[in-house]
């Protein structure tokens, strides 16, 4: 299993994108954070706690599960229903410039399901992307503000992040 | 999932506690601005009620209508079951129009079974006859849950009308599947010959029942389903069997009051006792929506294998 990004290797990367926040959106005024279930919520508040130590400001966060959203829901015969978790946005988006953040872009799916998770919510001013690996391959025109890693991969491979708030160790490794 | 939700007799434990757990995750959307997901676009949900009801019905439409399905309610008293058409002919009917799930409440038990076997769409049972109501009983054990997070811990006492009620049935099924103690009171009348094989103590002293008791669950005397005379009168029945406001007293601290509804307000529970800060009898209703959204959305999936 080849690791493309280990533990002091992601923290640096975040650690940057959290410089190119800064600097895209001149500070943080206005700015909020939502993670996408599961990997993009620990993801959103590391990066809230970077920008916190950078900026002594608390830059509010929130987790957005897009599992009611998926377009291949009910298309199988066979198997369970993903899953639901909860949504949990404790704060109004209305007029916020939104970073919304997630561990993998591949598809474009998932974040198609999330615009249209948040924008029920309300009105943001703006919506940017933050994805910690960008893997290619993409089927909707969806593209990312903020990339980690770019991975040029094969479909028939896979891309695992692992966080130690959910799997116990910082680690990017393709299988397969 | 299996194909319908006939009863909590068919559910195991686990899959009682994703619904349980899925409908956590659903609440969040009653207290949004818009209390819409689009999860059932396209599916086309059929209320089909052959009894009065006024909780689970609304309760149920509000569901469907959360998740963006489109439904269709049947009352029978503007159908054609008032021209004599039958239970089954009436569901062949409407599955011609291919509806994806049917709701169906109907007074005889078994009725829900019948639908199951002759029918493709989804069946939900909302409650049929003397047999089972199996959403009411998971939106009970979910209000239990927000107050106790443990079920298996808890003693829940039962008591009322015990001879014709689905929501006893179900419960008794639920609550002891997921290991809690459950006690059943009611007139000699009421009881339910051989309930104790279900795995519950069963004793003519109410307040045996309630004493210790974490969770108190009153039920409806159903005065609709009594031919002949089960109850002397409705205020002796209140003085022995009710829940009054001396007995809330001598619960234990953090006791909490729960009842199906609708209620009889001076007959199975005084009216400040229903009104009273141990009562989460609206917030039963208010669960209600929730448990429906997760129990519809789960039985939309695919069939699980081995089912």
């Amino acid at each position: 299993m080849p690791v493309v990004m280990d533990a002091d290797r992601m923290k640096r990367t975040l650690a940057r994108i959290a410089h190119e926040i800064l600097e895209r959106n001149r500070g943080i005024e206005d700015l909020a954070l939502v993670g996408i279930r599961a990997r993009g919520v620990p993801l959103a508040r590391r990066l809230a706690a970077i920008l916190r130590d950078i900026n002594r400001q608390e830059v509010p966060t929130g987790a957005l599960d897009i599992t009611l959203y998926r377009d291949d829901l009910m298309r199988h015969a066979v198997g369970a229903q993903p899953v639901v978790r909860s949504t949990e946005i404790p704060f109004s988006i209305d007029d916020k410039r939104i970073l919304l953040v997630d561990d993998v872009l591949y598809t474009g799916r998932t974040i198609r399901a999330a615009l249209d998770a948040l924008l029920e919510f309300g009105r943001p001013r703006s919506i940017q992307l933050i994805v910690l690996v960008d893997r290619g391959h993409r089927e909707l025109p969806i593209k990312a503000d903020y990339v980690g890693k770019n991975l040029p991969t094969s479909s028939s491979e896979s891309v695992q992040v692992h966080l130690t708030e959910i799997d116990g160790r910082d680690e990017v490794e393709i299988q397969g | 999932m299996k194909k319908d939700l006939l009863g909590i007799a068919d559910l195991s434990p686990d899959e009682i506690y994703r619904i349980l757990e899925t409908a956590e995750a659903m609440r969040e959307i009653g207290e949004r601005p818009i209390k819409k997901v689009p999860t059932l676009r396209g599916k086309t949900v059929v209320n089909l009620f052959y009894e009065p009801s006024t909780r689970t019905r609304t309760s149920f439409e509000i569901a469907e209508k959360r998740l963006s399905a489109d439904t269709l309610n049947i009352a029978v008293a503007t159908s054609s079951v008032l021209k004599g058409e039958t239970l089954a002919d009436t569901a062949l009917n409407i599955e011609a129009m291919a509806p994806d799930m049917i709701v169906l409440r109907h007074a005889s038990s078994g009725a829900c079974h019948l639908l199951s076997r002759i029918c493709r769409s989804r069946i939900i049972n909302a409650g049929d006859g003397m047999h089972e109501h199996p959403t009411q009983a998971l939106l009970d054990a979910f209000t239990i849950r927000q107050h106790h997070p443990r079920i298996d811990n808890l003693k829940v006492a039962i008591v009322g009308d015990l001879l014709h009620s689905r929501v006893l049935r179900s419960n008794v099924l639920l609550l002891t599947k997921l290991g809690a103690e459950v006690w059943v009171s009611g007139p000699p009348t009421l009881m339910l010959p051989g309930i104790e094989r279900l795995g519950v103590h069963a004793t003519a002293s109410v307040d045996e029942a309630v004493t210790d008791a974490d969770v108190i669950m009153m039920l409806r005397i159903q005065q609709e389903r009594m031919q002949g005379a089960f109850v002397p009168s409705l205020r002796e029945y209140f003085n022995v069997f009710g829940m009054t406001a001396e007995r809330v007293r001598r619960a234990k601290p953090g006791v909490i009051i729960m009842h199906p509804g609708p209620i009889n307000r001076g007959v199975e529970i005084a009216s400040d006792v229903a009104d009273g800060p141990y009562s989460v009898i609206l917030e039963q209703v208010a669960n209600g929506v929730a448990v429906r959204m997760a129990v519809l959305y789960l039985l939309a999936g695919g069939v699980e294998e081995g089912d």
